[in-house]
């Protein structure tokens, strides 16, 4: 076995990798390796063909592969090496990666490690859809690859299940594909997409999103031929009596994301069961001191700017961690309140100013979103509308946080 | 000139292909006719996965002593074969008084058909063998082993086919005529003739039996549905774990059984079916399976599922008959030469190489004898598996070959060469299903979404299939509905 040693080790090479990687070379790490498990750097954003990505980081709209480029480019600029091909089989709490790559099977020991292996999308079987198993039925993500990075036609008459982001712009390009999208069934009374991809990847091409909906039933035996939806009621049940079947040769399932954590897990770090990622301080650092993490691996981000800020922040403290400079360690708690799904980072030293990143449970309208320790208002932020599809970003100023033992985050209502 | 073979085989399930495979331990020509686009594709790829010791069967019957003979004769079998074979035992377990006396019953018919070490054990004893099982007494069975099905059909077959058996594939048997010297077996892909056929067919035995005039057997399709966890999950039980069935239904009861890849299965049902090709799950049924493994194991959610599937009983007797229904594996009075094993359900997996054996003793009978196979190699090497290996050992295959050092599958960690090795079996079978079943990739928690498109990749590179060849198990299953010219 090949063993190496570097100052801070990558796990991924796609937005957050980069993004800490860059950020952990200009302050200061001697020896940064990225570890990618594809043949190119960028991560999933080289599949994602459309464009959007971009506009908080570089204030114009780009497509995937151009937004990280932009990355790509930067880290040749700074001779930063990376690994592609090679996977990262293990890592343990002693900073020790175990990587398998076409030149043999690598131990390298980091004095810090960023964790950045992004997330999995949920499949047909976790969602428990009753049917029979034909093909045709895709997960969105997968069928993205399929189409855009190698041509395929993956079917004809699409049903979609899930109105995500990525559920929506598949609807979209597989129209401009001259597939014909019969229907987006979305469970919750509301979509679980970006307001703007609503517009402009359904309402633009007239594609019916039927909000309340599921798919009670798959039909075909080889190859799907058909699939039954149903209104449900409040408890998301199916409604007997509104099932309605819709002749079609795929389905498409956009059914949530599942930060993909099970290196995680295996070093014996904290996981957050709501995020499905590490619990971790403002610093990004997880519960085994010296490694982070950052971007989908942590939690679900609607926009790719905010993985890159992540990463930024993540790659700076894991070199000042390599570089002998760690900081306190996080003793205020944060956790969620009613109306909030989850809030990070879950623990905050209090000594420097920190922003929040939250989730609402429910679309609201002219809500007060109120940080609560015991009897005292830490901080109130006021908001016209919230949506589950939107991450929230809240500033607290260091001062703000004195005297400070746990948060809790709270919906109210505005007025 | 059709091929004429002097035996053949038609159904490639786990019966079948130890059947064909135990012919070829004597100078015989052997064909497997076999309808899908691989072996396994029926029950024998949808059932618990268990060699059973024998303890439900009533005792006298074919079925228990098949059983008995099938598991002992089990472990060098999988070993011979390379398959995974894991004796993890078992318990039956009862959770409230009135179930105590099932458990004695059960050991008493176990004991008399011959099962080995069955015994009593108390609460106390389960906690220790199964901490997170609740139970007031248990029947324990350590002999009672796990093992992959597919890959013992496969193996099964694979070794048929090294040892001069011919495996066809995709080969739906429509009629079958007597001739002067056997039988002319009439497909949708070519006519053959034997000397004698095996009728292994399964669900469908019956209507290849109707096929020349044996209208004696009607096959009652039977479904259980199962759920399978994240691997994650393994560790919460050691061994099976099966409840005391309930009385109103055939089977064995909703059980929590580990698999030898680790995962853990919990199912099956049991629901008659009109037709015999309805392997889907139901909501009904779904939900119901998890509440009774929760009640079983408080420990697992339903996020903990990656897969829910189903198989089918080839049963012989209707819903709520009480009707004894023994396997049926005998050479038809009616018809001789015609060789039929019909209502093979469980435990047909387990009683597989005892039924192989019987059979190929009909064979002889029938043809006055058999000449040894001198050249027979029972032996088929295990299929390597990257993610079960020491370091040392993965660091050695990768310097054999570096596509070792490829990782396709990441929740399951199946390298390039293992995938391609899938790909390249003897029986060009190169559907998903194939690899899949080969491998082990795409059949982990994302459930093909990162990897398929990988083995897409490898199959391109391999062979450069049609579009239209692609497909997920067969003809009919195509993956994709075209190309675009020009993307590489």
């Amino acid at each position: 076995m090949i063993t190496k040693s570097v100052d801070v080790a990558i796990v991924g090479g796609g937005p957050a990798g980069l993004s800490a990687a860059l950020s952990a070379k200009k302050n200061g790490a001697g020896n940064v390796l990225i570890i990618e498990r594809g043949e190119n750097l960028g991560g999933i954003l080289n599949q994602c063909i459309h464009e959007g990505f971009g506009i908080e980081t570089f204030g114009e709209a780009l497509s995937g592969p151009e937004y990280m480029q932009r990355f790509i480019d930067e880290i040749e600029a700074h001779s930063i090496p990376y690994m592609l091909n090679s996977m990262v089989l293990e890592v343990t709490k002693e900073h020790r990666l175990l990587v398998a790559s076409k030149v043999g099977l690598i131990e390298i020991n980091a004095k810090s490690i960023v964790l950045c292996m992004g997330c999995r999308e949920r499949t047909r079987g976790q969602i428990c859809t009753p049917g029979t198993r034909p093909a045709g039925i895709y997960t969105a993500g997968a069928a993205q690859n399929f189409i855009n990075l190698k041509g395929y036609r993956i079917g004809e008459r699409i049903v979609i299940l899930g109105s995500g982001d990525i559920g929506l712009i598949m609807a979209r390009r597989l129209t401009l594909e001259g597939a014909k999208v019969l229907a987006v069934a979305e469970l919750m009374p509301y979509s679980g997409g970006l307001p703007r991809n609503m517009a402009q990847c359904l309402h633009d091409y007239e594609i019916p999103l039927y909000l309340s909906h599921t798919i009670t039933q798959i039909h075909g035996n080889k190859r799907v031929e058909a699939i039954t939806l149903a209104q449900v009621d409040e408890r998301f049940k199916p409604i007997a009596g509104t099932e309605k079947k819709i002749e079609c040769d795929t389905l498409l399932l956009s059914v949530g994301l599942i930060p993909e954590n099970e290196l995680t897990r295996n070093a014996g770090i904290a996981i957050d069961e709501v995020t499905g990622g590490a619990i971790i301080d403002e610093r990004m650092q997880t519960s085994v001191p010296g490694i982070f993490a950052c971007g989908n691996v942590l939690h679900v981000h609607d926009v790719v700017d905010y993985v890159s800020m992540e990463g930024d922040k993540a790659g700076k403290d894991a070199a000042l961690y390599s570089l002998g400079k760690a900081k306190k360690e996080g003793t205020i708690k944060v956790r969620n309140g009613p109306g909030i799904r989850y809030v990070l980072p879950q623990l905050l030293s209090g000594d420097e100013d920190v922003l929040l990143s939250l989730r609402v449970i429910a679309p609201a309208r002219n809500i007060k979103i109120a940080l609560i320790d015991g009897s005292k208002l830490v901080k109130t932020v006021m908001k016209p509308r919230v949506n589950p599809a939107e991450m929230i970003q809240i500033k607290v100023k260091k001062s703000e946080l004195a005297g400070c033992k746990e948060i809790i985050v709270t919906l109210q209502n505005g007025k | 000139m059709e091929t004429r073979f002097d035996v053949a085989v038609i159904g490639g399930g786990v019966v079948g292909c130890a059947i064909a495979r135990e012919l070829t331990k004597y100078r015989l020509t052997v064909a497997l006719l076999e309808k899908e686009c691989d072996v396994a594709l029926g029950t024998s790829g949808r059932n618990s996965g268990v060699s059973h010791a024998g303890f439900y069967v009533p005792t006298g019957t074919f079925k228990a002593k098949l059983n008995i003979e099938g598991h002992e004769m089990m472990p060098p079998f999988c070993k011979e074969l390379g398959v995974p074979y894991l004796p993890v035992g078992k318990i039956v377990t009862a959770k409230e008084e009135e179930e105590r006396e099932y458990l004695y019953k059960l050991k008493a018919t176990g004991e008399k058909n011959g099962c080995k070490k069955l015994r009593i054990i108390d609460d106390k004893e389960i906690k220790r063998l199964e901490p997170n099982i609740n139970g007031i007494e248990a029947l324990h069975s350590p002999t009672t082993s796990i093992l992959d099905p597919f890959l013992l059909t496969i193996a099964l077959a694979e070794n048929a086919h090294r040892n001069g058996a011919r495996v066809i594939l995709n080969t739906q048997v429509t009629e079958i005529d007597q001739t002067s010297d056997g039988f002319r077996i009439v497909s949708n892909n070519g006519n053959y003739t034997a000397g004698i056929v095996i009728n292994s067919a399964g669900l469908y035995s019956d209507k290849i039996a109707a096929m020349v005039g044996i209208d004696d057997y009607k096959i009652y399709p039977c479904r259980g549905e199962y759920h399978i966890l994240d691997k994650n999950k393994r560790n919460l039980i050691n061994g099976a774990v099966y409840p005391v069935p309930p009385k109103e239904l055939g089977g064995l009861g909703i059980h929590l059984t580990p698999t030898t890849d680790g995962n853990i299965m919990l199912g099956p049902s049991a629901e008659y079916l009109p037709e015999a090709d309805d392997y889907g799950n139901t909501a009904d049924v779904m939900d119901k399976l998890f509440m009774e493994s929760f009640e079983f194991l408080p420990k697992i959610s339903r996020k903990d599922i990656i897969k829910s599937f189903s198989g089918i009983r080839p049963k012989l007797i209707a819903a709520g008959s009480k009707a004894p229904a023994d396997f049926i594996l005998e050479e038809s009075r009616k018809v001789p030469g015609f060789i039929n094993l019909i209502g093979i359900e469980s435990p047909g997996l387990t009683g597989a190489p005892a039924i192989a054996k019987r059979v190929a003793a009909m064979v002889k009978e029938i043809r006055g004898g058999l000449a040894e196979n001198g050249a027979f190699d029972p032996v088929e090497k295990p299929k390597i598996r990257f993610a079960e290996l020491s370091h040392r050992e993965k660091s050695d295959l990768i310097k054999k070959d570096p596509n070792y050092g490829v990782i396709v599958c990441r929740c399951q960690t199946v390298t390039k060469k293992e995938v391609m090795d899938a790909l390249n079996n003897p029986f060009c079978a190169r559907s998903i299903y194939s690899v899949s079943k080969r491998c082990r990739a795409t059949l982990g928690r994302c459930q093909g979404g990162f990897c398929a498109p990988k083995i897409i990749e490898i199959m391109e590179e391999l062979y450069h299939p049609k579009t239209s060849d692609m497909n997920y198990s067969g003809k009919g299953s195509e993956l994709f509905t075209g190309k675009k010219e020009g993307v590489e």
